[in-house]
């Protein structure tokens, strides 16, 4: 390494392996059996030549190819892990440190305790994603600043030794008095296949696509920005929101965390007809053709505390309703009970006496009805539920409506008490009574479930999707292509060099040395 | 328009078999008339061109698929027979490219294979959900497939390498994991083959048990190794006088179809086995000895970049498709790009698969043998994301 003077005079920075000025290799003590080693052009990177101090050191571990490749199998290997039972987000429970054990035993236990069950947003993950980028950086700019120094410093005369180790490279005995003609034909027929020249003496160097170099660093750089875009979204504030609204149909909901409110007009679910279906499906499940709610959007008036109208529309799957950042998607569709309609029959006579509407989200205290009749609601539980021996409720929702009516009427000595409890017979219990409470019918009402999100970042992380796409098919859909020729002391050195597709290269050669009537073949035997 | 959609897959299906039939011939056969050369170009000829006709009749299977129900890649047998059209197409172009014939004797196969197991899934053209009710929908799953096909044929190139590769170096452990590779790809072939006959000759079993407390039942297709535990036998055809399980499923397996996808294993298993001592048993040789005939006249070095050129033809479509579609199309469906789902996130563990292979490659010089191990590598990746997530973990994207 210390020697770093080529034989041709130039003075080359330490870690260089390829002389800048003529290619010939500089630290002959190890291989000399070609091909040559091409990468970067054998220039020297940053990461090579400091050492001293501390960024030097952190720069020097995220330049290394191999420790971003480490990064991206451990990356791969985890992810692979996360995927062996279903991530906390989508099981059916909100009790993970339960959930996981009792469905999945031991194995399901420690999925839960290494952390796998919510392994995407776990530190370790995101520490992993920022480390791939942080590499994708170093890497980049320790390759990309002396990679096109050297091809835009790119010398025509090169060392027949640079030539001859080149891994297409044919050597042929030219006379003094044919190699200029023979040099113009071969310069001639390179440009013919779109080759750019530059002769230099007996040297031609001929090259073409040389912008496909760049497509690796273009990709890195979109990916570096689609990064930072999903950093960005948990950084500034007011970037990005993930909620979920459930609002029922004819109902007005405020969206949470902002001042926007949203009506549900009409939501609807729609089934294909059995005629839509393939013949096969008779016995099946019914399938959902189209889910649809007609909402509202309201901004609220700060001052007068009034909702204006903002926007309205259709939301479906697949097709959103937005209003400038804020969109909201159709995430979820059910239909619940809103309310009851009771039959309040005298045993006696064995006729209805009158029908009640109980609204199961606020039902009034007392009904009166036809012939003095009066019903009171003693107690409700919405979501009906023993505890011990006593009745209780699990929420607010009225999963499981539960009621103990009190029925005052003329004739009766005092109020008889009448329990309702859905999905129970409690004929035993009411049987004393008089008056019965027959359920006549449900009234449901459809749920839309929205889903509330603004996404700032999201053309940032979109263009640095489009980005990456453009560098990912320059570099691999053009090749970066480069023929040295010369001609020294009686004889004419070809060597080309490609980033990829080396048959592409020697079939092109082969076609431009005949056409300069210098029939040689580069080509490997095949079939 | 029903009759062109079943007749164009059967023939697409026969070319795809008479293009193999003709690749094989033409890498094998010894032209005694002619000689060797205008034997293997006349029968590569023959094998392109029925190559060429399949992939037209496949296109003719696609639109009329079409015309019929307005889609053609939302379940698992109409993407599993556009992946064979993706892999057959690839193909193709890289023959163009390279004219390289005993590709042709590996690929075709490969096609033919794929769209037997196509033809294992339900073949009705079905209604689509809400969220499948998307232009996305064609131009995520043509994309991820057409980059599926070229990494496969990357695969088999790769493939290709090592058989040439372990003639010559028949005493590495190179040789012996090869060996093993083919064994399991005999597998996949025996529980195609098996599904495919049991198929046609439309077996049945039904088996009833007890599933988190309600009683479920499982059909079968195929004759039942290993039933359910503790399940009653509702119903079952007899397959040479054999109709009951032979044995229980474990009592710890317990999803609800766990013993009739072990039974498909067991049959993928005992098929593959016997397919391989067959051909063992009949030849005398090692798998890769008796297909190392057929590739023994390639260049390490062509074969070495017709998979790289391959997979660094598929990976900038794999990406388009997989990531970037597939997330603008979530965004638009499900209201975030990237949600974590099985399927997803074996996409994203498929690229960073091949983005190690890219940079090993360009960055750390593993060509030839290392190389072609990577590029077989990917490809089981792809196949576990293709069949085992769909059948065995549920996510959002198992439709079928």
């Amino acid at each position: 390494m210390e020697n770093t003077k080529c034989d041709c005079g130039h003075n080359n920075p330490v870690g260089t392996v390829l002389c800048e000025y003529c290619g010939k290799p500089l630290d002959e003590s190890g291989r000399s059996d070609p091909p040559l080693e091409m990468r970067y052009e054998g220039r020297a990177r940053r990461s090579q030549t400091r050492n001293t101090t501390l960024f030097d050191r952190v720069w020097n571990f995220f330049s290394s190819v191999k420790v971003a490749i480490w990064m991206i199998l451990i990356t791969l290997v985890i992810s692979i892990l996360g995927t062996l039972l279903p991530q906390e987000q989508s099981i059916p429970s909100n009790r993970p440190e339960i959930y996981y054990a009792q469905k999945y035993g031991v194995w399901g236990d420690l999925f839960y305790r290494f952390g796998l069950s919510n392994l995407y947003e776990s530190p370790v993950y995101i520490a992993l994603l920022a480390a791939i980028g942080i590499s994708l950086v170093v890497c980049s700019l320790d390759r990309v600043v002396p990679l096109y120094h050297a091809l835009k410093n790119q010398k025509v005369t090169k060392s027949p030794v640079f030539i001859t180790r080149q891994r297409v490279t044919r050597t042929e005995p030219v006379s003094v008095g044919e190699k200029e003609a023979l040099l113009d034909r071969l310069a001639e027929n390179l440009s013919a296949k779109q080759y750019r020249i530059r002769r230099e003496g007996d040297s031609i160097l001929a090259e073409k696509g040389r912008f496909s170099r760049w497509g690796p660093y273009i990709n890195h750089i979109g990916l570096i920005l689609f990064l930072f875009g999903v950093l960005m979204r948990h950084l500034i504030p007011g970037w990005y929101l993930d909620e979920s609204v459930f609002v029922r149909e004819g109902e007005t909901e405020k969206l949470p965390g902002l001042n926007y409110y949203v009506k549900n007009e009409k939501a609807s679910m729609e089934l294909y007809d059995p005629g839509e279906m393939p013949p096969s499906s008779e016995n099946r499940q019914p399938v959902v053709k189209k889910y649809e709610t007609r909402a509202v959007l309201y901004e609220k008036d700060r001052e007068t505390g009034t909702l204006k109208e903002v926007t309205r529309g259709s939301i479906r799957v697949n097709h959103p309703l937005e209003h400038e950042d804020l969109q909201l998607f159709q995430a979820d569709f059910n239909t619940e009970t809103r309310a009851i309609l009771l039959n309040v029959k005298d045993k006696k006579k064995d006729r209805v006496v009158d029908t009640i509407r109980v609204d199961l989200f606020d039902p009034k205290p007392e009904y009166k009805l036809n012939g003095g009749v009066k019903v009171n609601i003693l107690n409700y539980f919405p979501d009906f539920v023993m505890e011990g021996n006593r009745p209780a409720t699990k929420s607010e929702n009225p999963n499981r409506p539960a009621f103990i009516f009190s029925v005052d009427a003329p004739g009766l000595k005092q109020p008889e008490k009448s329990w309702l409890i859905s999905g129970a017979n409690l004929d035993d219990i009411n049987r004393e009574n008089r008056y019965e409470m027959e359920l006549k019918k449900l009234e449901t009402v459809n749920v839309s479930g929205l889903m509330v999100r603004i996404d700032k970042s999201l053309p940032v992380i979109f263009l640095g999707g489009i980005i990456s796409m453009i560098g990912l098919v320059m570099g691999f859909f053009w090749h970066h292509r480069r023929v040295w020729v010369r001609w020294k002391e009686g004889n004419l050195y070809i060597g080309a060099h490609t980033n990829k597709n080396w048959f592409g290269l020697r079939r092109e050669l082969e076609q431009a040395a005949e056409k300069a009537e210098l029939p040689l073949s580069f080509s490997l035997e095949k079939r | 328009m029903i009759k062109v959609m079943e007749y164009s897959l059967l023939a697409t299906f026969f070319f795809y078999l008479l293009s193999t039939v003709a690749f094989v011939m033409a890498v094998t056969g010894k032209g005694s008339r002619a000689g060797k050369e205008v034997h293997t170009r006349l029968w590569g000829r023959r094998g392109i061109a029925l190559a060429i006709g399949g992939v037209a009749l496949h296109v003719l299977f696609i639109v009329s698929r079409v015309l019929v129900g307005g889609h053609f890649t939302s379940n698992l047998f109409e993407f599993t027979a556009f992946l064979c059209f993706a892999i057959v197409s690839s193909f193709i172009i890289l023959y163009l490219i390279y004219r390289t014939i005993t590709l042709g004797a590996f690929v075709m196969p490969l096609g033919v294979i794929m769209l037997a197991y196509a033809s294992v899934f339900p073949r009705d053209v079905e209604p689509l959900i809400p969220a499948l009710q998307s232009y996305w929908l064609h131009i995520h799953v043509t994309t991820v497939a057409l980059g599926e096909g070229a990494l496969a044929v990357g695969f088999v190139a790769g493939l290709i390498y090592l058989i040439r590769w372990v003639g010559e170096n028949p005493h590495s452990a190179t040789a012996t994991w090869l060996e093993v590779i083919l064994a399991i790809i005999l597998m996949v072939v025996g529980f195609v083959l098996s599904s495919f006959i049991f198929g046609a000759m439309d077996y049945q079993a039904a088996f009833q048990h007890n599933f988190e407390g309600r009683m479920v039942v499982q059909e079968y297709r195929m004759p039942a190794f290993v039933g359910p535990h503790e399940g009653v036998t509702l119903q079952a055809d007899s397959f040479l006088g054999w109709k009951e399980p032979l044995m229980e499923a474990p009592s710890w397996m317990k999803g609800e179809e766990a013993a009739k996808k072990l039974n498909s294993v067991i049959w993928s298993v005992l098929s593959g086995l016997l397919l391989y001592g067959l051909l063992r048993g009949i030849l005398r040789k090692r798998v890769y000895e008796i297909l190392h005939p057929l590739v023994k006249s390639l260049h390490l070095e062509t074969v070495d970049e017709i998979s790289y050129r391959a997979i660094a033809i598929g990976y900038p479509i794999f990406t388009l498709g997989g990531l970037i579609f597939a997330m603008i199309w979530a965004h638009e469906a499900w209201g975030r790009f990237w949600g974590w789902d099985p399927k997803e996130t074996w996409a994203l563990i498929t690229w960073l698969f091949y983005s190690a292979y890219l940079h090993l490659r360009l960055s750390r010089g593993w060509h030839g043998l290392k190389s072609s191990w990577m590029a077989v590598g990917g490809f089981v990746v792809i196949l576990i994301n293709l069949i085992a997530i769909n059948l065995v973990i549920a996510g959002l994207h198992s439709y079928a």
